[in-house]
């Protein structure tokens, strides 16, 4: 695979260590009273859809920016990809 | 009909012609006690089971496509039972208790073949680790050797003890693991169950769950509605799809995991070997070609095909281990979806909704539980509780914390 | 030159260079041949026929193509380590000195003994094992399946390492030409001609594909006078790359495609093959077609050959493949062999034409609305029995039969990522669908277009698309006149007999009764079909036989082709050695190995080096008289303890953090606090995973108020490093920090024992005070070392004793070692290995690896009090779960043997004493064990219920698969010097 990087272009899939889902930037609050709960469907359940799939790829090999990459899970295709810090920033994540 | 050596030389006589369909196409009723949806090795066993064993005959399994066309077609076919923890190795011991039985129980040649699965090390460390299993195994009851680098040697002498950049040195082996025909267990199921009434049908695709406050009472087909008390899905590869058809979200991600086969060979591979210091094992199938594979290409994928840079990486495993196959050709390469759990272990459970249960998760290792998770989920289905021996493998352990995590890779279902 | 008639079957013309002869052997006995041959042309040549043996039946066989698709002729290359099982005959290019066998027979190909199996195949039928060798159940494992395997496999593989070099390489381009015939020529040529970057890929040594084997598809020009100028025009072209004898196996995600790259037999120079992975914005496939057989009685015999494979020997290879040779076809093309072959000179006795209203004035006997029912000859045809249109039967002697079932276009590619191809009745064969893999087009006859005039219009057409979707220009190019009729076909699969065996899949043994067999057991899907037969499955991947299985099946299903299901293909297109797909990653070489900065002085000093990861580190260092390790490991414990000792500890990771946040963030990925560690003081750290268990532990040492540097342990450096920026950049993106790994930028060495500081007093510049009171335990600083050499200096112990870890930037460490060791000596300063540094942490009870085994909570390691509960941090929340958080968790505690005489084991398991060795009775694990010559016993580590409640009781720790068991005082973990007195002197 080849995955578009927004800062380098086109690198080669084998550059990148994937992580999953791209829900585990929506890290819950662990002081919350319910922590227990929401960090179990937060880390441990997965839409895991058969389509189109935000997810976490880490350029290991390069410039070691985590990106997000929306990639069809069934053709494999590639129709975005974001870095992951200016994602979190978009859902609202800073400090 | 009963197979056998003399009902073959019968048929040769009379030019084949008395054979009969292997298992009958059903057409779907409108109602069952229960149906099973997949028709891969889970569902057909966990019929066959729940009429043998359970008495429960007013059973569906219902199949998208082809029978034994899910990952019971498309594995490296390896049996054993080396597991290291209390939640697991019971259960893959019972299995391969199973498989030890399983071509009479069925009066079907599931080509069970004991030759042995050799785990090599490489560092102290692993040696402490397979010590540890090993001895796990054994105080369960199963079998254990733990071989030094000239016990390796004698067993696999072809493997690179002379250059390797991470020399062997030595390997736990359980020689009552091996390889089974992975279609031919599909196909002895299907025969077992089609035999005590259950109704297999194929292409009928699962479209819905048909719910009554909150209690699934049937489903919704491709071939129309089909009620039932009691529905379990054995779907693995596809269980969040399939789930989430009932609305629920499991701890499960659908990876692709490829495998390889080369060209016919006469015999060079003695049972199983899996080498510790790269992704590769091998056997060697009945036909003469080498079976081998290695990790999964690590990214979610419902694609039944993966990428190049794992073909390269596990032959340059195989290369590094056993230099003497570099000129064998690799004939065909395929993929399988898995669902990969978040600790790396099956699910056998009930869901949050009423009369409906999953079997899943199996990860890359499904096969050689087929029988065992065959048995265990009748019963669950039957009895509505879960066995002992799969009395852990439940949905809610990730909340708990009772996790089942042989590997200690955590929540992050590709590196299991 | 041997006896006149081994050439006898030559022709007059053909692509070989005759001034040239090439002497070959097969099975002892030597032929020869020209450049230009392969090895089945040069044996056909020779009058060889008989070239391999079918896989179940042990049938005779002869070649049945002259291409990649080959299912017969298989045959043992080479000798000794080379030896290469399987490698197609048809396809082997020739040279001199060339050695090949027959495989799969014993005593000899001619008389195979195994040849049995076909007067038993009533009995062998599809499946039959699935039904038998079930009693008696021990027969299974010793006698039947022994047997099996002894009779089945094709090749033998050498049983040596591969001497061979392999390489890989990676290749891009606009535009990538599969097939090297008439339309990927001109998909070429107009794509080099609009500048773009074209890689012209052919299976062959020799471009052209079918206007090397059939005469007369251009009408005018010469065929072969075309085909040098196109190749002469395109390697002229900086943009072209031809690459012949490459074979492109397979279609992957996003445009990239694995090609295999032969070296010429006998070249010079360079691997023999090369593994490409070829990054292509835009794919022709111009791969052409693949013939097929017909089944009737016996239609596998030696001399019975493919049309289109009868012609290429013909016209390329200019051999006859028989004095006479008879057609049997369902199609026009049928009649272009007979041509070629009585221009030839060859006799061409009678076409038997399947369709009833097949044309008759061809200047030869064409029987319409006939077919060949049985054949005869053992181990070479020698002659046909027909079955006239009115019924009659009349036999033909002839020694080859020219077989023309139809062709199926070369589609694999586009269907290597999931796409499946469409049925077209006109030609009676699948195509390409619409949807396949993005970028890629069908040319030519790979797309079903059979004429010539429409293969060099395609080839030119798709490219030209190709590359107006790459913003090229579109080429006109000007193709010569070629004959542009579709061959007419009238399906046709299979004759239907009273007995016989009517092959399907050749390499397999699987016949039309298998087919029926299945269809009446109910293996009536494609794959079931496939499956329970094996058709299709043998080394050609049923490239001749899949379409002839499926339409068997269909008639006998009553369904149309279509709808009893499509072919499709996973790659490899043809098979590619294993050794191929390594490359250079073997031996060792299979991982890169990474080198401390000591590395040099340690193999100097004799150490003994073992692997950790991909680093080589040193594991002891043994001197003069030392017989085992453990003397050498327990001398380096007790020098260390007793006065002072160095080990590099380069290879633990290290990151730099920075930023006026970066205390904020060390708090939230470690479980213990880190906003309040002071300016020039270092803290242990534990981070634990977002689940809760432990992930990794280390120091971190605080330069300045935002500058910090943290430790990794050497196994986790690389994860830690990627978790570290996942939380930096994925949930506190507006975090003021900046991380970056500088593993690799420091050299570090621990110096440790009573005299650590001594010793280091003599290296560290006089300005720096590091006096206990000025730089006491667990202090940190930047000084100058030597005499301004900028260093970094750690009060830290993994030992136990008064010690620091020093690093110098990397460069720098070889000469740090040799002065620390200079200044050290008067303390007869002693390195030491991992080994010993492993028995001194295990001394002390620190976890390490075998502890951190990525199933264990803070709770487990006794340290659940470092998990602040004041604060949010990663794996805090899921830590407190019940199944972890509960008092009956396993507990970290220290063991020692009753007798010392008795050695622990990790790995061993824990019993209560007296206990029977079962599972119900396990207590826990041993996760390290060491003899410790401080305490002159073994000692360990491990995990117990409730460990931490029990010091002082015995239990049992049991070894079964070692067979030992041995009676152990649970104790603390902290074997030496608990209250760290030695730490702080």
């Amino acid at each position: 695979m080849i995955i578009e990087h927004p800062l380098l272009g086109p690198r080669d899939a084998q550059e990148f260590v994937y992580l999953g889902d791209a829900s585990l930037i929506d890290r819950p609050d662990g002081m919350a009273e319910d922590s227990v709960e929401c960090f179990h469907d937060y880390l441990y359940l997965r839409s895991n859809p058969a389509g189109l799939h935000r997810e976490l790829w880490f350029h290991e090999g390069g410039d070691r920016s985590w990106l997000v990459v929306t990639r069809d899970t069934v053709t494999h295709e590639i129709v975005k990809v974001e870095l992951a810090a200016d994602v979190a920033r978009q859902r609202g994540r800073c400090r | 009909m009963a197979y056998s050596a003399f009902r073959i030389a019968l048929e040769a006589i009379r030019g084949h012609a008395g054979w009969s369909p292997v298992w009958r196409d059903a057409t779907p009723r409108a109602e069952y006690d229960v149906i099973v949806i997949g028709g891969g090795g889970h569902g057909l066993a966990t019929a066959y089971y729940l009429a043998k064993a359970f008495g429960v005959a007013r059973v569906a399994v219902l199949e998208k496509g082809w029978l034994g066309g899910g990952n019971v077609g498309r594995n490296t076919t390896i049996i054993r039972s080396n597991y290291l923890l209390d939640a697991n190795e019971p259960f893959y011991e019972f299995s391969l208790k199973l498989w030890e039985g399983l071509s009479r129980e069925l009066n079907y040649n599931a080509m069970v073949s004991q030759r042995g699965v050799l785990n090599l090390y490489h560092s102290d460390a692993q040696r402490d680790a397979f010590v540890r299993r090993g001895n796990a195994m054994l105080l369960h009851g199963a079998d254990a050797e733990l071989l030094d680098t000239e016990g390796v040697r004698e067993l696999a002498p072809f493997l690179n003890f002379e250059n390797a950049r991470f020399p062997v040195k030595g390997g736990l082996l359980q020689r009552r693991g091996g390889t089974a025909r992975h279609d031919a267990v599909a196909w002895g199921y299907a025969r077992g169950a089609s035999r005590l009434g259950i109704d297999i049908v194929q292409n009928c695709e699962v479209t819905g769950f048909r719910l009554k406050e909150g209690r699934c009472v049937g489903v919704e087909t491709t071939r129309g509605p089909i009620a039932a008390r009691t529905v379990g899905c054995a779907v693995a590869g596809s269980s969040s799809r399939l789930m989430g058809l009932a609305g629920l979200r499991l701890p499960l991600e659908s990876h692709v995991l490829q495998a390889f086969v080369t060209e016919g060979l006469k015999p060079c591979v003695p049972g199983v070997i899996t080498f510790g210091a790269g992704h590769f094992y091998v056997s060697q199938s009945d036909k003469g070609g080498l079976v081998f594979g290695g990790d999964i290409d690590g990214y979610n994928s419902y694609a039944q095909r993966g990428n190049l840079p794992v073909v390269e990486d596990v032959c340059e495993g195989g290369m590094a281990l056993m230099p003497m196959i570099g000129r064998a050709k690799v004939l065909r390469m395929w993929g399988g979806n898995v669902d990969m759990s978040m600790d790396g272990s099956p699910i056998i459970d009930r869901t949050p909704v009423d009369g409906l249960f999953l079997n899943g998760g199996w990860c890359y290792g499904g096969f050689k539980a087929t029988p065992a998770s065959g048995w265990c989920f009748a019963h669950l289905l039957a009895t509505g509780e879960p066995h002992p021996l799969a009395a852990r493998y439940r949905l809610g352990r990730f909340l708990t914390g009772d996790l089942i995590d042989e590997k200690g890779m955590g929540a992050q279902p590709n590196l299991h | 030159m041997s006896a006149p008639n081994r050439l006898s079957h030559r022709l007059p013309g053909g692509l070989i260079d005759r001034k040239r002869t090439l002497s070959f052997r097969f099975d002892g006995r030597e032929y020869h041949g020209h450049p230009g041959d392969t090895l089945a042309s040069a044996l056909l040549a020779g009058g060889r026929m008989l070239m391999g043996r079918s896989f179940k039946y042990h049938r005779p066989r002869g070649p049945l193509t002259a291409g990649s698709e080959e299912p017969n002729a298989l045959v043992e290359l080479g000798g000794g380590a080379c030896r290469e099982p399987n490698a197609r005959a048809t396809t082997t290019e020739l040279f001199d000195g060339l050695e090949a066998r027959s495989q799969n027979r014993w005593p000899s190909l001619s008389f195979d003994v195994l040849a049995v199996n076909d007067l038993l195949a009533p009995f062998l039928t599809a499946g039959f094992y699935y039904k038998t060798f079930m009693w008696p159940r021990s027969f299974w494992d010793k006698v039947y399946e022994p047997a099996i395997r002894r009779a089945a496999g094709l090749g033998r593989l050498s049983g040596a390492a591969d001497p061979d070099v392999y390489d890989k390489g990676f290749l891009h381009c606009d535009l990538l030409v599969v097939g090297g015939g008439p339309a990927g020529l001109t998909a070429a040529l107009a794509a080099a001609r609009a500048g773009a970057r074209v890689i012209l890929a052919e299976e062959d040594f020799r471009f052209g594909g079918r206007l090397n084997c059939d005469a007369g598809l251009f009408l005018g020009a010469d065929q072969q006078d075309w085909i040098s100028a196109c190749v002469e025009e395109l390697s002229s072209l900086e943009n072209v790359r031809l690459m012949p004898r490459t074979m492109v196996f397979g279609a992957f995600d996003h445009g990239i495609f694995g090609a295999l790259e032969n070296n010429p037999p006998q070249a010079a120079s360079g691997p023999r093959q090369v593994l490409w992975r070829i990054y292509a914005r835009r794919t022709v496939l111009a791969a052409g077609a693949v013939e097929r057989p017909i089944a009737f009685a016996d239609n596998d015999r030696p001399g019975i050959m493919l049309a289109g494979a009868v012609r290429a020997y013909a016209n390329r290879w200019a051999v006859a493949v028989g004095r006479q040779v008879v057609v049997f076809t369902n199609n026009d093309d049928g009649y272009r062999t007979a041509a070629d072959l009585m221009a030839k000179g060859v006799e061409v006795p009678a076409i038997v034409d399947t369709r009833s209203d097949a044309a008759v004035d061809v200047g030869v006997p064409v029987f319409a609305g006939a077919a060949v029912v049985g054949t005869s000859g053992r181990l070479r045809l020698s002659g046909v029995k027909l079955r006239l249109s009115s019924g009659e039967e009349r036999s033909l002697k002839c020694d080859a039969l020219a077989l023309g079932g139809g062709w199926n276009p070369n589609l694999h590619l586009t269907c290597h990522q999931g796409h499946r191809p469409v049925w077209r009745e006109d030609i009676a064969a699948f195509v390409p669908g619409k949807a396949g893999p993005p970028g890629l087009r069908a040319a030519g006859a790979a797309c079903g277009a059979f004429s010539t005039a429409n293969a060099l219009e395609g080839g030119r057409d798709a490219a030209n698309d190709a590359l107006e979707d790459l913003g090229f220009r579109r080429q006109d190019v000007k193709l010569p006149e070629a004959e542009g009729r579709t061959p007419s076909i009238v399906a046709f699969w299979h004759v239907r007999s009273k007995g016989g065996r009517a092959w399907v899949d050749f390499q397999n043994d699987v016949t039309v009764k298998d087919v029926e067999l299945a269809h009446r057991e109910n293996f009536r899907s494609v794959e079931h079909l496939k499956r329970y037969t094996t058709l299709g499955m043998a080394p050609d991947q049923g490239k001749t036989a899949n379409v002839i299985g499926l339409a068997v099946m269909a008639e006998l299903s009553g369904r149309t082709i279509p709808e009893t299901g499509t072919t499709t293909f996973r790659p490899p297109y043809a098979p590619v050695s294993v050794a191929a797909f390594a490359g250079r990653s073997t031996g060792e070489d299979f991982r890169p190995r990474r080198l401390t900065p000591s590395h040099d002085w340690a193999a100097e000093q004799g150490a003994h080096f073992v692997e950790a990861g991909l680093w080589l580190r040193a594991q002891w260092f043994p001197r003069p008289g030392e017989s085992h390790w453990r003397q050498t490991v327990d001398r380096e414990v007790l020098a260390t303890r007793g006065s002072v000792g160095i080990c590099d500890v380069s290879t633990l990771g290290k990151i730099d953090v920075q930023g006026t946040d970066a205390a904020a963030f060390l708090n939230r990925v470690y479980c213990n606090g880190f906003a309040k560690l002071p300016v020039g003081r270092v803290r242990y750290g534990l981070m634990l995973r977002e689940d809760g268990m432990a992930m990794d532990d280390g120091t971190t040492a605080r330069l300045a108020e935002d500058h910090f540097v943290t430790t990794t342990t050497t196994a986790n450096a690389v994860a830690v490093f990627r978790h570290m920026e996942f939380c930096r950049q994925s949930l506190w993106p507006g975090l003021d920090v900046q991380l970056v790994s500088t593993t690799e930028a420091w050299a570090q060495f621990a110096v440790a024992g009573p005299n650590s500081r001594r010793v280091l007093q003599r290296v560290v510049d006089p300005e720096f005070d590091i006096s206990n009171e000025a730089f006491p335990f667990m202090a940190c600083g930047e000084i100058t070392v030597c005499g301004g050499l900028r260093a970094r200096l750690f009060r830290i112990s993994f030992s136990g004793e008064l010690a620091y870890e020093i690093a110098v930037p990397t460069r720098y460490g070889d000469g740090l070692i040799r002065r620390l060791m200079e200044a050290g000596r008067d303390f007869d300063i002693t390195p030491y290995g991992t080994e010993a540094l492993g028995v001194m942490r295990v001394e002390k009870g620190h976890a390490a690896g075998g502890e951190l085994n990525g199933t264990v909570t803070a709770r487990n390691l006794g340290m659940e009090r470092m998990v602040s509960a004041k604060k949010d941090s990663i794996g805090a929340p899921l830590s407190r779960r019940e199944s972890l958080s509960g008092e009956d968790v396993l507990k970290l505690v220290g063991f020692c043997p009753l007798d010392p005489a008795q050695p622990l084991v990790a790995g061993s398991h824990l019993l209560p004493e007296g206990a029977a060795a079962q599972a119900s009775n396990d207590q826990g694990y041993l996760t390290s064990a060491v003899y410790s010559p401080t305490l002159a016993t073994p000692i360990a580590l491990g995990f117990l219920k409730r460990g931490d409640a029990r010091l002082g009781e015995v239990v049992d720790v049991a070894n079964p698969l070692m067979g030992t068991r041995v009676r152990a005082r649970v104790v603390s973990p902290h074997f030496f010097d608990p209250e760290g007195g030695r730490l702080r002197v």
